[in-house]
């Protein structure tokens, strides 16, 4: 039995039925992550004796006869964005090396309370500020459809772990695209709930009325099962929508698009979109079509102006988030020779723990929110936020979903923009609009170009997750039909070290 | 016309609290001159009128209820600090003490 690449839904069922325990499952994926995290490099932290205890407690929980839930037991790799007591928490940064937060994030406390067994954490961007991992201050993780290209970012370890089978779920955090891009460019399904229905608490903050946790797995109704694990109202957060979870796992399971009206966003094609992706997108547009469901085009104007300002909006609200990394409470500190005062000290470790997105964005966000400037860019932003919404209302008066690609391009080559951070920034210009507006959106995997993931994102209203799951399956099903399984069975398979 | 001056750029660096050298100001003041240039382009939209939107949610004032609940312990606190002193974080001087 190959546990490794058996999916959460199936491991769940296996674990529950007795016919796998928790401490097989679990090692089964350690000797994977041994195998070939060498040349994947997803994590940046692995304990194999602590996840094996982890593992027997679960084992324990079940022979105990505790009722649990329909994951206990599988593994998952974990952002290193989410603060964990039990593993060093550093969201990719120099100035974070080794440190051990004194509390769980509310997402770790609930995927620990649902029994699932944490194998590590992730690489991830620096702070969650880029799009391929090449911003982590350790090392870029790899694609294992192709290792020389991006894994996407900033969850580009968990996009690695999960594509590399050596996990069959991750976290990740989305706040202009970090789940959602780096699912499309390795083949999974990735998942951004409505802003507030997943706890930001213990969640290293980038741009908080953004950041949105989320999960990534190899197919709709595992990220499902993850969403509902740990969604839900936090009243740690003060941001957490006090809403019931929307029945995702129900919709998933539906997976029918009969009579669903499906808006084509007209504004996310031709110019800058690479010819494979947009076939691959008309293609799936017509299978929803052929599935029952009613498409249309819908215009969307001012989606265009979202990129620019997200570039002036998350900066801004980066800047005065990282004030926090100060040099005097947790974390590095340079300088203190005695000679020097407290803010030459933190000057001297701001310069030397943090990479150079990190810096350009803290100063662009300075910028952005220095009086005389103030209204020309970031006010301006901020009403065409205004107008993105507006958009998107006005779009779903006449459609329940919303769909693009989710990716102008498949995975760039690594090095490709590294030095190019107008390039960058463009690989989350189609995921943007909706973390301004904080709208539910989805990437599931819609066929190759060139031999690479492609994805469709498909977006709904503020708490209509349940939809996103629902079109998502549906396509999802269609597909593996034509393909005869999942895209990621097309994927080269890694050689395992010894 | 570069959208920001390297002086501008030096300034922005003392407010961000960073301490760069040259070289590094250099390369930041042509990339934030790009970067300055390229999301200039939301003054393109016609917004007059346009309520700015700050957040995804419209929440307003939200409390949590007014009890005691346990908090970190002072070991816990400090635990991730680079100096301590006692049950406290030592900082470097924060006063000119010269006087």
């Amino acid at each position: 039995m190959d546990l490794v690449k058996k999916g959460a839904t199936e491991l769940g069922e296996l674990l529950a039925a007795g016919e796998a325990s928790a401490v097989e499952v679990a090692e089964a994926h350690l000797d994977r992550i041994a195998a070939v995290d060498g040349q994947v490099k997803a994590f940046l932290h692995v304990d194999r004796e602590a996840t094996l205890a982890q593992a027997r407690k679960v084992d324990e929980r079940r022979a105990a006869g505790e009722r649990l839930g329909p994951l206990a037991g599988v593994p998952i790799a974990h952002k290193d964005v989410f603060t964990t007591t039990d593993m060093p928490t550093t969201a990719g940064s120099k100035i974070l090396e080794g440190w051990r937060p004194p509390y769980d994030a509310t997402v770790t406390a609930r995927l620990r309370e649902a029994g699932l067994v944490i194998l590590g954490k992730t690489n991830m961007d620096e702070f969650a500020m880029g799009s391929s991992t090449e911003n982590s201050a350790y090392f870029t993780s790899r694609n294992p459809w192709d290792l020389e290209r991006i894994p996407g970012g900033s969850s580009g370890g968990s996009s690695a772990a999960v594509a590399a089978y050596e996990a069959p779920l991750s976290t990740g955090t989305d706040t202009g695209g970090s789940i959602r891009q780096p699912a499309a460019v390795t083949g999974l399904v990735g998942m951004k709930p409505t802003y507030g229905g997943s706890s930001r608490y213990g969640v290293i903050a980038f741009a908080s009325s953004l950041d949105t946790p989320g999960p990534f797995a190899r197919s709709v109704l595992d990220a499902a099962l993850l969403h509902e694990a740990f969604s839900g109202h936090d009243p740690m957060d003060s941001t957490s929508v006090s809403e019931a979870v929307p029945p995702v796992v129900e919709a998933a399971r539906r997976a029918d698009v009969n009579g669903l009206r499906v808006g084509v966003v007209k504004e996310f094609a031709g110019e800058g979109y690479q010819p494979g992706v947009t076939a691959r997108f008309d293609e799936t547009v017509e299978l929803l079509e052929s599935l029952g469901a009613k498409v249309v085009e819908v215009s969307c104007p001012h989606f265009t102006y979202a990129l620019p300002a997200y570039y002036l909006i998350a900066p801004s609200e980066c800047s005065s988030n990282l004030a926090r990394f100060d040099a005097m409470r947790y974390g590095l500190r340079i300088g203190d020779d005695g000679s020097r005062s407290a803010e030459e000290v933190m000057a001297l470790t701001r310069a030397e723990g943090f990479g150079p997105e990190v810096k350009r964005r803290i100063m662009l966000g300075t910028y952005a929110l220095s009086s005389g400037y103030y209204d020309a860019y970031y006010g301006k932003a901020q009403q065409v936020r205004t107008l993105i919404k507006r958009d998107f209302e006005a779009a779903f008066e006449q459609v329940d979903v919303l769909v693009s690609p989710t990716t102008p391009t498949t995975a760039f080559p690594i090095g490709e923009r590294a030095d190019d951070p107008v390039a960058m920034y463009l690989a989350d210009l189609c995921t943007i609009p909706a973390n301004l507006t904080g709208n539910a959106a989805i990437s599931v995997p819609c066929g190759l170009a060139d031999g690479l993931p492609v994805g469709l994102q498909i977006m709904a209203p503020v708490l209509g997750d349940d939809r996103v799951y629902r079109v998502g399956a549906a396509v999802e099903r269609a597909l593996e039909d034509r393909w005869g399984g999942p895209l990621l069975a097309q994927a080269p398979e890694l050689v395992e070290a010894k | 016309m570069s959208a920001i001056t390297r002086d501008e750029v030096s300034h922005l660096a003392r407010l961000s609290r960073l301490a760069l050298g040259d070289d590094e100001l250099d390369h930041l003041a042509a990339q934030l001159d790009q970067i300055i240039s390229a999301v200039a382009r939301v003054q393109e939209v016609a917004a007059e009128d346009i309520p700015p939107t700050s957040h995804a949610l419209p929440l307003t004032n939200v409390y949590r209820a007014d009890e005691v609940r346990p908090c970190l312990t002072p070991e816990q606190a400090l635990a991730g600090a680079p100096a301590t002193e006692g049950q406290r974080f030592r900082v470097p001087r924060i006063l000119d003490e010269e006087a």
